[in-house]
């Protein structure tokens, strides 16, 4: 059984994400440390937090991750775990782990915010991750702030809510989600299912 | 495709059983909230909001044992309130699989609390439920709306309606989100069991004073009172009990009711 590890910043709750993963053939542990990740055949940023002390818990293992990404290891960010893939956000303080180029940014306008609630991806570039998925299909975001890459080439779906956003990116064997597949019912259960396809092969 | 209005049915649970607008013919069927979430969130439920009643000491485990169930059950986002009064309380409930947890009677009593819970947290973490009731008696600096009972304002009150604060639900709404509320949660105690509809006016006030989304609850009785509080009533999301538990309009009946007055529905 391909192994999971969710990385826990220390805050909210992992346990509809763990499910969410087992339900599609992962065995899954939640690691806090580099020692934790060492095992991992798939790694996964949750979505749960904000950015300085997400970013200042995973400064210890910020070495564990990028040695497993450049192994081929399959990493997956959900929500702030994607954000966290970006060089910089203005949430807050502190350094992301530069997967993708650009920063992220506050959703602004006339506008409810949080964006919450259930909205359609616009699927701009092929990609395994979103295989089966219609174009219109809905999933669940619950975020206040978006990337916005500079290599437009890593985009794979947007959404809009006011401005129209990056909602998925991925880079090789790096994928990140803004919304919540784990929350997404059978749409966000497909994507998760083709993460795990992609690690298992 | 602009962001959906949410449809989500509230489950009332007591020592883990669903109690309120149960349709005691289906007692057995809709007594298990694990049951019922899982029933709902396969019917297109968007989210669910489980208010724990139980009153006793053994509240806390029971919490965490049901929350748990559903959790691993669905996999939509949920919300859990009754009793929370501190951050403890909140991390207990979340820990154990809720998505966002509702604080009541102890935001009002100690409004200090929505910060802590927020910094802790997250703001998209914190839903603050408001429960009002018209109030008749003109009284000055209330934010007043005129309705077809007259000119009213809304009057928060806590422990289940119960009590009365003196407070103005709308400028109250407006300092819990200035402290780091993420979501409005406003019942109307007037309307709640009527099955007469939402109260559209203290809905649209709210909704139009704050800049989190606002869930309507309080009075659904049928698909055409969904539709008014969402789009006359500027709720982002509505939220009803004994509609859904009665089967008599289930979640899917609703959705195409809403879907065929034009409102943006997830299908």
């Amino acid at each position: 059984m391909a192994k999971a590890v969710i990385f826990d910043y220390g805050v909210g709750n992992l346990l509809g994400l763990k499910c969410a993963l087992e339900q599609v053939g992962f065995g899954v542990s939640i690691g806090v440390s580099g020692q934790d990740l060492a095992q991992a055949d798939a790694l996964v940023l949750p979505g749960v937090g904000s950015f300085t002390p997400a970013a200042k818990k995973l400064e210890c293992v910020k070495e564990a991750i990028q040695n497993k990404v450049v192994e081929g290891v399959p990493l997956l960010g959900i929500c702030l775990g994607l954000q966290l893939f970006f060089e910089e956000s203005a949430e807050g303080f502190g350094e992301g782990l530069a997967f993708f180029k650009g920063k992220v940014v506050r959703l602004q306008g006339d506008l409810k915010i949080p964006h919450m609630g259930w909205n359609t991806l616009n699927l701009v570039k092929s990609c395994e991750l979103f295989d089966g998925i219609d174009g219109g299909a809905y999933v669940y975001f619950v975020h206040s702030l978006y990337p916005v890459p500079i290599d437009g080439s890593v985009v794979c779906t947007k959404t809009t809510y006011g401005t129209t956003f990056t909602s998925a990116v991925v880079d090789k064997n790096v994928y990140g989600l803004q919304f919540h597949p784990e929350k997404s019912g059978n749409v966000g259960l497909q994507i998760l299912q083709n993460f795990a396809k992609i690690v298992m092969r | 495709m602009p962001l959906t209005k949410r449809i989500i049915p509230c489950l009332d649970v007591d020592h883990g059983k669903v109690v309120k607008g149960v349709n005691f013919l289906q007692l057995k069927r809709a007594g298990d909230p694990v049951e019922l979430a899982k029933r709902y969130s396969d019917e297109g439920a968007d989210e669910l909001v489980f208010l724990d009643i139980t009153a006793s000491h053994e509240k806390r485990d029971i919490l965490r044992h049901y929350v748990e169930g559903v959790a691993k059950t669905i996999n939509i986002p949920f919300t859990v309130g009754g009793g929370i009064r501190n951050v403890t309380d909140a991390r207990n409930v979340l820990c154990s699989g809720a998505d966002k947890i509702s604080v009541n009677t102890a935001a009002v009593e100690k409004p200090e609390i929505i910060t802590e819970l927020a910094d802790v947290f997250g703001q998209q973490c914190i839903v603050v439920a408001i429960d009002a009731k018209r109030n008749l008696s003109p009284t000055e600096g209330k934010v007043t709306v005129q309705t077809d009972e007259g000119s009213v304002w809304f009057e928060v009150t806590t422990y289940g309606g119960r009590k009365s604060t003196g407070i103005d639900a709308v400028a109250w709404a407006l300092q819990a989100e200035k402290l780091g509320a993420g979501e409005f949660l406003v019942t109307s105690m007037d309307k709640d069991g009527t099955e007469s509809g939402f109260d559209i006016e203290l809905t649209r006030a709210i909704s139009e004073h704050v800049h989190v989304p606002v869930i309507a609850s309080g009075g659904a009785g049928v698909p055409q009172h969904f539709v008014d509080v969402l789009t006359t009533g500027k709720a982002d999301a509505a939220l009803a009990a004994s509609v859904f538990h009665y089967n008599k309009y289930p979640v899917p009946v609703v959705k195409d009711y809403l879907c065929k007055a034009g409102v943006a529905i997830r299908q």
